[in-house]
């Protein structure tokens, strides 16, 4: 049922639908669509754009399957932003603090993010559960509330440490880092390694495990699977835990690959990034993969755009299309092959007789 | 489609309304509103903080309410219609770019229609994806932020960039002007100075509320009981409510669901824009600023839950998150400290009534949250700064954990729907 034209066709066709209407967006503030494509695909060749460009998309990626688990239960978990943020922050903050040999001190620090990232998630995740409370709009106030979190934290009279204008967290000392890859003129993040890895067992979980189908079964519809002795309850408060989980990795590969340390000023909204990247690849890891990179894409490339004068929200625009555009092409296609398969067993009773009683036909 | 009506929800029902009869639903707005001013005017003259009740703090309150409460009645009449209406943010963004472009070029007024027209846009693109395409009313929502927040940059930096230099800013525009009633606004200042219990409290809230007052906050103010008389007092209303309940019934009534779903979505987008008028048009707010949103739409979707997806209810939600937002702007730490003080002596008050109900368990838990927040109050001389900004962002969250239990939302609220299909 499930051709390759209902896999791969809407993303192409809302890539191509995007590319478009910026172009229209392009041309009405008087800019030259071509050359700023052109631009933007040249940069990808220039320095190291290309590695950079994997590099965020490793952060995007893990943010896409921490999204992508609360999908698989119907949960929408508009939290990963701030449960990565505090997550990073903690994990940051103990990392700096601790004096261990080199790998278990890597293992340690993500330890500390993962559960870090997991309590966050607890907050919303329980007051679902327990008292009803619509996650969307639990983890968005938990989102903005991170930002007084992280400051308080930050703040020198805490954990903080004053560096020239930027105030941050202590730097992590260097057995706690993971090397990265040389390539070209940058460095790839050794993060890049087990990114793949805990794409590989959401894949496993889903398809191979008992857990994984109970809680496809359970976001599918919560009285079947009820029905089948799978609390949904239960298993809204493990998706939950699970996405944050992951999602306390996010900040990782840039924390433990090239900061060493988080300051007040570090990047925000990858979270947000994750909903659209997951949308982007159906909440498939291999999918969210190419999502990731696309959008890593737009990004970094979009700096270029200021050489020949054009405003880098072009970019942002885009997304915000393709986000919208994909999910009305899947709809589109979906229909189309509903409407296929209608005619095809149209067809295929209309050459026939008509079957028998026995067979189960009409009298 | 029949087996949507559960035979206990048509028994349910009349009980409800007797219910709700004894008591009628202005008349227990009057007693919260009352159980609130005491409950403030006590914690005002126990803590000594005068910030409490002051006329500066009301007037703040009432700025920052409008934005929310604004959304709140957005949503309100998406989620009548049946659509959830997380876009709001956007809309309300795009709103903004509006408002300060169409003050800007034309005055206030025509600053406010574009805002409109800007945030209906946004409401229509919502509609086209929600109703049309059927797709998920939270991706389609969280897409229109996204795209909301993008379109608005590139704008400003294509307009508002060569005017003001600055990309993330425009020119200053032009505010509403603003009214007072002057005699009442004097009288009441006199006796807010007075410092009597209760009556002062009482003169410097109300003197808040009436004084320097713009158009645009009469009109949002009315447009509660509007929305209140066209969604519940007229057939328009009541069809768009059943697209929200049951939209194959009222298909088969007649009803176009996909008209009533559209119209009900623009005019969402509409109130959404208004409320980013009402960030920009006000005098004591900022011109055009990016991110001056700051997830307000998001509170006033949590203001449209807390109150149970009635005007009236929406309204106190919105004035409970802008009291709360006005409090720690005009009164910092300290006041919000205080807050928390007329915190503990509110749930002293549900607790006292609980055990008259012989709810023990939820007086019990009722005592613990007293004493903890007690315990805090008593620990601290003043709250953490980076923490108070999100003096809102909390009393959403605690007021949904604490509130939430009762709420009836539209039974087909956030459900996709296809005519002809099931």
């Amino acid at each position: 049922m499930t051709s390759w034209r209902t896999k791969l066709l809407p993303p192409l066709l809302a890539i191509v639908f995007a590319v478009l209407l910026s172009a229209i967006a392009l041309i009405i503030s008087g800019a030259d669509p071509l050359q700023a494509y052109g631009t933007m695909i040249g940069q990808m060749f220039k320095g190291s754009t290309a590695v950079d460009t994997v590099n965020l998309a490793t952060v995007y990626y893990l943010s896409g399957l921490a999204v992508a688990i609360g999908f698989q239960m119907n949960l929408f978990n508009i939290g990963v932003e701030g449960q990565y943020r505090f997550a990073a922050v903690v994990a940051a903050i103990a990392g700096g603090a601790m004096k261990l040999p080199p790998v278990i001190h890597v293992i340690a620090i993500l330890l500390v993010a993962v559960v870090a990232g997991m309590a966050y998630a607890a907050v919303p995740a329980i007051l679902k559960v327990t008292r009803g409370v619509s996650e969307v709009i639990s983890t968005i106030m938990l989102n903005a509330i991170v930002a007084g979190i992280i400051a308080f934290l930050i703040n020198a009279d805490q954990f903080g440490v004053q560096r020239g204008n930027n105030i941050g967290t202590r730097v992590i000392e260097p057995s706690g880092r993971i090397p990265g890859i040389p390539l070209g003129s940058g460095t790839l993040f050794g993060f890049v390694v087990i990114a793949a890895l805990i794409g590989a067992a959401y894949w496993f979980m889903l398809n191979r495990t008992r857990f994984g189908f109970e809680l496809k079964a359970s976001g599918e519809s919560t009285t079947a699977a009820a029905a089948g002795g799978v609390s949904a309850k239960k298993m809204t408060l493990i998706a939950m835990l699970l996405s944050g989980g992951v999602a306390g990795l996010v900040a990782m590969p840039e924390l433990l690959g090239r900061d060493y340390s988080y300051g007040i000023t570090a990047t925000q909204m990858y979270g947000f990034t994750g909903i659209a990247v997951a949308l982007l690849g159906r909440n498939h890891p291999g999918g969210i993969a190419l999502g990731a990179l696309l959008w890593a894409f737009l990004d970094t490339s979009a700096v270029s755009l200021e050489q020949i004068n054009v405003s880098k929200e072009i970019a942002t625009i885009m997304q915000g299309i393709i986000v919208l555009s994909v999910v009305v092409a899947y709809e589109i296609v979906r229909r189309a092959d509903l409407a296929a398969e209608q005619r095809r067993v149209g067809r295929a009773l209309a050459g026939r007789k008509g079957s028998s009683v026995a067979e189960g036909g009409a009298v | 489609m029949i087996t949507d009506v559960a035979p206990g929800s048509g028994s349910t029902m009349p009980v409800q309304q007797r219910r709700r009869g004894r008591i009628p639903g202005w008349l227990r707005g009057v007693i919260w509103a009352v159980v609130a001013i005491a409950v403030i005017s006590t914690a005002s003259y126990s803590t000594g903080v005068a910030a409490l009740t002051s006329s500066n703090t009301a007037q703040t309150a009432l700025r920052l309410a409008l934005p929310i409460l604004l959304c709140a009645l957005g949503g309100l009449w998406a989620e009548r219609a049946g659509v959830v209406n997380i876009g709001l943010e956007g809309m309300m963004i795009l709103g903004t770019w509006g408002a300060a472009w169409g003050s800007y070029n034309g005055g206030v007024w025509a600053g406010l229609i574009s805002a409109i027209v800007f945030g209906a846009l946004g409401g229509l693109l919502h509609a086209v994806a929600t109703v049309t395409f059927n797709v998920n009313h939270i991706v389609s929502g969280v897409a229109i932020n996204l795209l909301g927040l993008g379109v608005t940059k590139y704008l400003a930096n294509l307009i508002f960039a060569p005017i003001s230099g600055n990309p993330r800013q425009s020119p200053v525009v032009p505010k509403f002007d603003t009214y007072s009633a002057t005699f009442l606004s004097d009288w009441l200042g006199d006796l807010e100075k007075e410092q009597r219990v209760g009556i002062s409290d009482v003169a410097g809230v109300l003197r808040g509320l009436v004084t320097e007052v713009a158009p645009l906050t009469m009109i949002a103010i009315i447009l509660v009981p509007v929305s209140f008389w066209i969604l519940w007092r007229t057939r328009f209303g009541l069809r768009l409510r059943s697209c929200g309940e049951n939209p194959v019934a009222a298909e088969s009534l007649g009803v176009n669901v996909y008209l009533h779903k559209y119209v009900a979505v623009v005019i969402s987008g509409a109130f959404a824009g208004m409320g980013g008028a009402s960030l920009v048009l006000l005098r004591g707010g900022a011109d055009y600023l990016e991110n001056q949103t700051n997830g307000r739409g998001y509170i006033g979707l949590a203001a449209m839950i807390f109150g149970n997806w009635r005007p009236g209810g929406l309204l106190g939600g919105a004035a409970l998150f802008g009291y709360a937002d006005g409090l720690q702007l005009a009164g910092g730490g300290e006041a919000v400290l205080a807050l928390l003080y007329g915190a503990v002596i509110l749930v002293a008050v549900i607790v006292v009534v609980q055990l008259f109900r012989r709810q023990w368990i939820a007086a019990g838990l009722g005592v613990v949250g007293a004493g903890v927040l007690y315990a805090i109050y008593w620990a601290n001389d003043t709250l953490p700064s980076d923490l108070i900004p999100y003096t809102a962002h909390f009393v959403t969250l605690i007021v949904l954990a604490v509130a939430s239990q009762r709420l009836r939302p539209p039974k087909a609220d956030g459900q996709p729907y296809r005519r002809g299909e099931d």
